[in-house]
């Protein structure tokens, strides 16, 4: 295999990445621009108009001001100006956090203010951004009510089981993503006595799985999740923190990340950190995006389809 | 004369910290940039003072695996100081990004008035 030696590194490692993406999922995917899309099942969605459809937005980091996006209040409203404008109204959507950049009140206004133009349920789970110095106290007033512990809950929508968890509290030095015992213990109980063919989706901020552990890019105690799991047919597990779209089928479980609303981060080892990446101005929205998850009764799989904000 | 020197000298080391008799208040610097602490490893005299500056666009914290010391998130250029008036080892990671560890080993100070 050749190397192009007049292109960044990181540009080919993304290509890898993007193959990934297209061969682990069952949804067909495009490239277009360097960027995939998925080529139909939005389509084939509408036209048998039937089953759940939910989406994801994630990582809206609002008060980010740095050269990767000066502006991330003004990219959230153009992905919520998206979700406005989808034909058909999903029934609600899930944040899986960083919801702001560092945790003020100003900033949680502003994200308010403009998710709330969507006119959907809203169920969050907070990133690490959400919790700074005060720790849950601010995420736990707004977000947190009939959650447990630092906001961990689950829901039923359309025939699936829906759990929110928190892995940003309490990390430990040298660790990863963090569950605790009391959540695991809570999540055991929640999954008791349920029916193996209930469909499950999964949500927290950082990847339950281990993606890249040398930038943290996984959760400690993540596999008890995951045997907790086993018995179910049909597990998904909805993720964010790495800003970007990495999907993996192991068994009957599904793991995907969401894009950022604000900025990019580097493919896994791409650059010397996984910090904010600058791309070039015109495709700043090509690498920004939602996703919306469709699950149809008497499928195991959910389609999940990534939409960038442009392009 | 010179026993009222020394009574002085004696009454200055009473009230300040030995090092800060025996030599000049020392301080040295910790870079956070690209997700790390720079020097990761840093060795100092009892009684300096370390300062955190972070060069990363994303926050950061430095926080004591013994609760000795914890910083406010620090946001782009933010500072962060602490003063080890104790010799040990000090361990530390950030707390948002917990596989970013560092280690600052404080030594006892030397070269100072002898211990009593």
């Amino acid at each position: 295999m050749t190397r192009k030696h007049d292109k960044p590194e990181g540009l080919s490692r993304r290509k890898v990445l993007e193959c990934m993406t297209w061969a682990g999922t069952g949804v067909l995917w495009t490239v277009t621009g360097g960027v995939p899309r998925s080529l139909g099942l939005v389509g084939e969605a509408n036209a048998q108009a039937a089953g759940l459809t939910f989406l994801q937005i994630s990582d809206s980091h609002v008060g980010f001001d740095k050269p990767a996006n000066p502006n991330a209040l003004g990219t959230l409203e153009e992905a919520i100006n998206k979700v406005k404008a989808l034909p058909a109204k999903p029934s609600f959507m899930i944040h899986t956090g960083d919801i702001t950049h560092l945790s003020k009140v100003a900033e949680f206004d502003d994200a308010e203010r403009i998710i709330s133009q969507a006119r959907l349920d809203v169920h969050y789970v907070p990133g690490e951004h959400d919790i700074l110095d005060d720790g849950v106290k601010l995420y736990g007033e707004r977000y947190g009510r009939g959650t447990k512990g630092a906001g961990w809950y689950s829901f039923d929508a359309g025939g699936v089981h829906f759990i929110g968890l928190v892995n940003v509290v309490d990390l430990k030095a040298g660790g990863l993503g963090n569950l605790g015992s009391d959540q695991l213990e809570w999540l055991e109980n929640d999954l008791k006595g349920r029916s193996a063919s209930t469909p499950i989706v999964v949500f927290a901020h950082i990847p339950l799985w281990v993606v890249y552990p040398q930038w943290g890019w996984g959760t400690d105690d993540g596999e008890r999740v995951l045997g907790y799991l086993k018995p179910f047919g049909s597990v998904t597990v909805l993720n964010g923190h790495i800003h970007q779209i990495i999907q993996k089928v192991e068994g009957n479980v599904t793991f995907h990340t969401a894009r950022s609303t604000a900025f990019p981060q580097p493919a896994p080892g791409a650059a010397p950190s996984p910090g904010p990446m600058k791309v070039e101005d015109a495709k700043l929205r090509s690498v920004l995006g939602i996703a919306s998850i469709n699950f149809m009764p008497g499928q195991q799989r959910l389609a999940i389809v990534d939409t960038p904000l442009q392009g | 004369m010179l026993p009222a020197i020394f009574a002085g000298l004696l009454q200055l080391a009473l009230l300040a910290p030995p090092s800060a008799v025996a030599e000049p208040a020392t301080s040295e610097m910790v870079k956070i940039d690209n997700f790390t602490f720079a020097p990761q490893r840093l060795t100092v005299k009892v009684g300096t003072s370390v300062t955190w500056t972070n060069e990363d666009d994303i926050p950061h914290t430095v926080a004591s695996t013994s609760n000795a010391f914890r910083s406010k998130v620090l946001d782009t250029d933010d500072k962060y100081s602490f003063t080890f008036a104790t010799a040990g080892s000090f361990e530390y990671f950030c707390s948002l990004h917990p596989h970013m560890t560092g280690t600052i080993v404080v030594e006892a100070a030397t070269g100072g008035p002898a211990a009593p």
